[in-house]
Formats: structure tokens, sequence, C-alpha cells
């Protein structure tokens, strides 16, 4: 049975190579590097949804990772008994909303919010910054698709963490509070410390899924391509542009081309882990040593 | 915590012996912890009931008696730990050099930084080398400076008779030690805060026997510096170790006098029972 994963893994890998074999052959792998997008010219350059993809990844960690610990925090350390039960269904069913219902809730009630209100000021305040530049609009941007990404990441990071820190025994907090910390203080040496490692895989774990999240992305992120150093600027990431762009397209090489797409999104993803655990391993390195 | 209020002696104890074991009496001069009337209790379970003791100066004392007579729960009530657990309570007077430890006006974290304590089992923080858990303590307090750290880190490491196993490893992990080792660096990271008493809750009772033998070495060692109270359920170590043993039993405290009369010519039957291994 634990070869089927395995299996199912290569045969996607392979599928999608074929897929995208008449790009591969087409643009090579310099197909990376290019930028400029116009199908109609047969003009295919990923680079800026591989980039989107990882700004809005990672400010969609950035903002989900501070939340996902201060409620684990709450919850193992803080919540009375009475008020945890409740919090922690909330936060299942908050991971149980399929993408698509969160994203017409970002595009109907959270995107005009955003721009009537937290962009114009954000700009007013930022604007000196290139990454807070240019017109609001209505909100369709790389910050807004990085909020959807942290809505969607928080429930995995928390209910993570959460396990982290409840697997420290008691004794590791009591050790903190004879030493004359206050309740902040052990939860910091006592939990928050020992805990590094898991909150990175926790946080791994989240950027893994923020990576491919697409519906809610591609729903409130705007789907240009191009680059732009603001992030209230509209923007694409590789999944986003699959998903906006498959129906439209036409001829043999742009599928191959959404193929290829996927295929470095498939390896991005991968790599992200791979490279997730040589970091474990390193923390846990200095951690025994 | 709510704590009823009670007169409490702020200033140093008058200068005329009150009688010992009276109910809220001012306290006794010179003694470092005089306990009045405690009562403790476990949400509606009450685990110790109207113990009064009197703690004496660099001495040891050994609490004693079966599982579950309330000595560990004794302990903790003397640096404010018990009121941890949810549901836990505590009544009555607990004088620490004559200032009462629940007194409302009373911080209990200030309390657990002046009465250190060591765990059944050795808990250093994982994730911290050997150097940081001996000053984790200090840098809760503020200690920043790096002379003042190091200073603390070696002295306290040379009363907890460690220094000469870990001066080459400081910055090793704190699991790399073994059991023992491990305990002793807990008892150091105790020491570091320079607290007035030591709290231990069977120090040795998850060791080997030469780990306990220098465990007990220690605790001997370092009773000359500093007021020790110590939960074991071992007999031989509280006759080995101990100036002073008090046997608790049901969460009644039965009888405290001087060790070697609790063990050779005890006034209570139920101690003789006790300590002769007729039951418990």
């Amino acid at each position: 049975m634990a070869m089927m994963v395995l299996a199912l893994v290569v045969i996607l890998g392979l599928e999608l190579c074929r897929g995208a074999g008449l790009s591969l052959r087409v643009f090579g792998w310099r197909f990376l590097g290019l930028s400029h997008w116009n199908p109609v010219n047969n003009d295919f350059g990923p680079l800026p949804c591989i980039v989107g993809t990882f700004v809005s990844s990672l400010l969609g960690l950035a903002i989900a990772l501070p939340l996902s610990l201060a409620t684990a925090v709450y919850l193992t350390e803080l919540a009375p008994g009475w008020a945890r039960r409740p919090v922690i269904t909330l936060i299942e069913m908050l991971a149980s909303v399929p993408s698509v219902i969160l994203g017409l809730w970002g595009m109907y009630v959270l995107l005009p919010w955003l721009a009537a209100g937290p962009y114009p000021v954000l700009k007013r305040c930022l604007g000196f910054l290139p990454f807070f530049q240019g017109p609001v609009g209505g909100g369709y941007c790389v910050l807004s698709a990085a909020i959807m990404i942290a809505i969607m990441i928080v429930p995995i990071i928390t209910s993570i963490s959460r396990e982290v820190f409840r697997s420290i025994p008691d004794t590791q907090r009591e050790a903190a509070f004879a030493l004359g910390a206050t309740r902040w203080e052990a939860t910091r040496l006592a939990v928050v410390k020992s805990s590094t490692r898991g909150i990175f895989g926790a946080a791994m774990l989240g950027l893994g899924r923020a990576l491919g999240e697409t519906m809610a992305v591609t729903m409130v992120i705007g789907n240009t391509h191009g680059f732009s150093a603001s992030l209230l600027a509209p923007g694409s990431t590789l999944a986003s542009t699959i998903a906006s762009e498959f129906d439209e397209a036409v001829g043999s090489l742009y599928p191959s081309v959404l193929y290829e797409m996927g295929l470095v999104l498939l390896l991005v993803t991968i790599v992200t882990n791979i490279l997730a655990r040589l970091l474990l391993g390193a923390v846990r390195g200095r951690q025994h040593a | 915590m709510t704590q009823p209020s009670q007169p409490s002696v702020t200033a140093q104890p008058p200068a005329s012996a009150p009688a010992p074991h009276e109910r809220s009496a001012p306290a006794a001069p010179g003694v470092t912890f005089d306990v009045q009337g405690l009562n403790a209790w476990f949400a509606a379970n009450q685990v110790l009931s109207d113990i009064s003791l009197q703690v004496q100066p660099k001495a040891v004392t050994a609490i004693i008696g079966p599982s579950g007579c309330g000595k560990s729960t004794f302990l903790r009530t003397l640096n404010r730990m018990h009121e941890l657990v949810p549901g836990a309570r505590v009544e009555g007077r607990i004088l620490l050099f004559g200032q009462d430890l629940y007194a409302c006006d009373v911080d209990p974290t200030l309390v657990r930084r002046r009465v250190g304590m060591v765990f059944q089992k050795s808990n250093p923080f994982p994730a911290m080398s050997i150097a940081d858990n001996v000053t984790a303590g200090l840098k809760l307090n503020g200690v920043r400076q790096r002379t003042v750290l190091r200073e603390r880190l070696e002295q306290t490491l040379r009363m907890a008779a460690l220094w000469d196993e870990v001066k080459d490893r400081l910055s090793a992990n704190a699991l790399s030690l073994s059991g023992g080792q491990q305990q002793r660096l807990c008892i150091a990271r105790a020491l570091a805060i320079e607290p007035e008493v030591l709290l231990m809750d069977e120090p040795a009772s998850a060791l080997d026997p030469l780990a306990t033998a220098k465990i007990e070495e220690l605790i001997l060692e370092l009773r000359r510096q500093f007021t020790i109270v110590i939960v074991t359920h071992n007999m031989q170590q509280a006759s080995r170790v101990s100036d002073f043993t008090a046997f608790l039993y049901l969460g009644k405290l039965i009888e405290a006098d001087h060790t070697k009369q609790i063990f050779t010519n005890p006034r209570i039957k139920q101690t003789e029972d006790y300590v002769t291994g007729r039951f418990g």
C-alpha cells in the first residue's frame, strides 16, 4: 500500500512530463527565465508566476504563523477548559471550508472592505516603499492572495503546533515556574523554546499548502502576468495561471506550457519539502550536538 | 487564587520566644519556615489538614510517609506550586523568615525565586545547552552580563558537584548528560538564582544507587549553606541525609522531631510502625 503512494507520485510526474513534452522541446529550460506572456504570439514566460507563487506564499505564511502560534499557545497554555473545545471546533471548521467558498467571500466581502479601508491607509503610511505603490483598484492583488492563503493555512499550522506544544510534559512547565517564571515566561521558556523544530515543521507544512493553493488565490489575485514590486498590484501564481487559463488554452503549445508550469509547481513543492527536511535536520543536529 | 485574608507578619518576629505550634502565633525567631495550621485541597479533596511545622535553617528536614500521604503536596505549598493545579486551594499560614507567603500582597513568582525546587524526575530544558539551563533562571531575572552569567555558571555547577564533569562541554545539549548528572544540573539550575531554601521532591527516586549516593553527598554539602526540605519515600535516605524528620500520614502531621529521635525512639506508635516497616 505504501508503494502505491510512491507509484502515484511517479505516475503523476511522468504524466506531467509527457504533457509538458512539447513545451520542453520548444523552450527547453530557459523557459523558466522567460517573463513575457502573450499566448496569441506563442509567447510564454512563467517567471512572474513563479515569483508570485513564492511571494504570496511566504507573505501568507508570515501572516499565518504568528496568528497560529498565538492561537496554539492560547489553546494549550492559557485557555480555561470550557473555552478550548469551541475554539478548536471553529478552527477545524475553518479548515473544512471549501477553497472556492472562501474565494467568494474574499471577492465579495473582504476585497471591497480592504480596498476601501486598510489598503489606502497602508499606501498612505508606507507608500514610500516600493511594496505599497500603485493604484488600489478593487483590491485584486498579491497581498489579498496572501491574506487568503493565510486564512487557508492557519488551521493546519495551529493544529500541528498545538500537538507539538501539548507533547511538552508538564514537568517542563513546572521547572520554569519553580524558577519564578510568570505564566508567559514559562510558556516561552519551557514550551516555545523546546518546540522550534516542531514549529518549523508546522510552518513548512503550511508553506507546502500555500504554494499549491489554487482556487481562493485565483479568485482574488487579479491574474495578470508581469512583474511588479508592489504587493497592491495584481499578479498571478503557477496554480492560479493553470486554473484560470486551462479552458482557454487552445492549440497544442499553450496546454503543454500549462503542463510544464504544473511540473514546475510539483518540483517546487517537492524541493521545498526536501529543503525543509534538511533544515530540520540541521536544527536537530544543533540541539543534540 | 484568592486567599483568606489573615493578619500577616511582615516584620521581624519579636524577641520573646512564642510557644511553638500555637495557631497564628508570630513566627518563632530563627526558623526558616513556620507553617501554621496548613490545609490544602485538590478541588473538594482535602489532602493536608491542619499541619503545623517549623523548618530549621541550614539543616535538612525530611518529609516521610506512605504514598498519597500528602508529602509532595506539602512541599509544593512551601513555594506556592500547589496552586498551579486547577482547583487546588490552600488555607493557613506559612511564614518564611517571618513573612507570610500566602498574604494577598505576595507575588507567587517572587516566592518561587526565594524557594527553589528540584523535582522527582530531572527536567532540564531539552532544547538548551548545559550552560543555558543553569543560567535560565538568571536570565528570567534580567541578568544579561556575560561575565556575571559565566561566573554564576561555574560557581553553581561547582556547588552541584558537576563542574568537573561538564566544564569541557558546557555548550552541549543538556540531554547528553546521564540521569544523575541531569538531576545535579537541575539542582545547579535551582541554585543559580540564589534561593534561600531548596525543596527536593524525591530527587533520587529515579536514579541508580551510585547516582543516588552522589545526590545524597551533595545534599549534605549544600546543607552548610541552605535550608533544605526533602520529600522521600526512602527511610534509609531520610536517616542518612536529614537532621529533622516529619512523618505525614493521611494528610496529617503525625510527628516531627530530630531524625535520630524519629528513627530510634519515636513518641507515637504510628511513626514507629512506619519507620520499622510495619506498614506503608
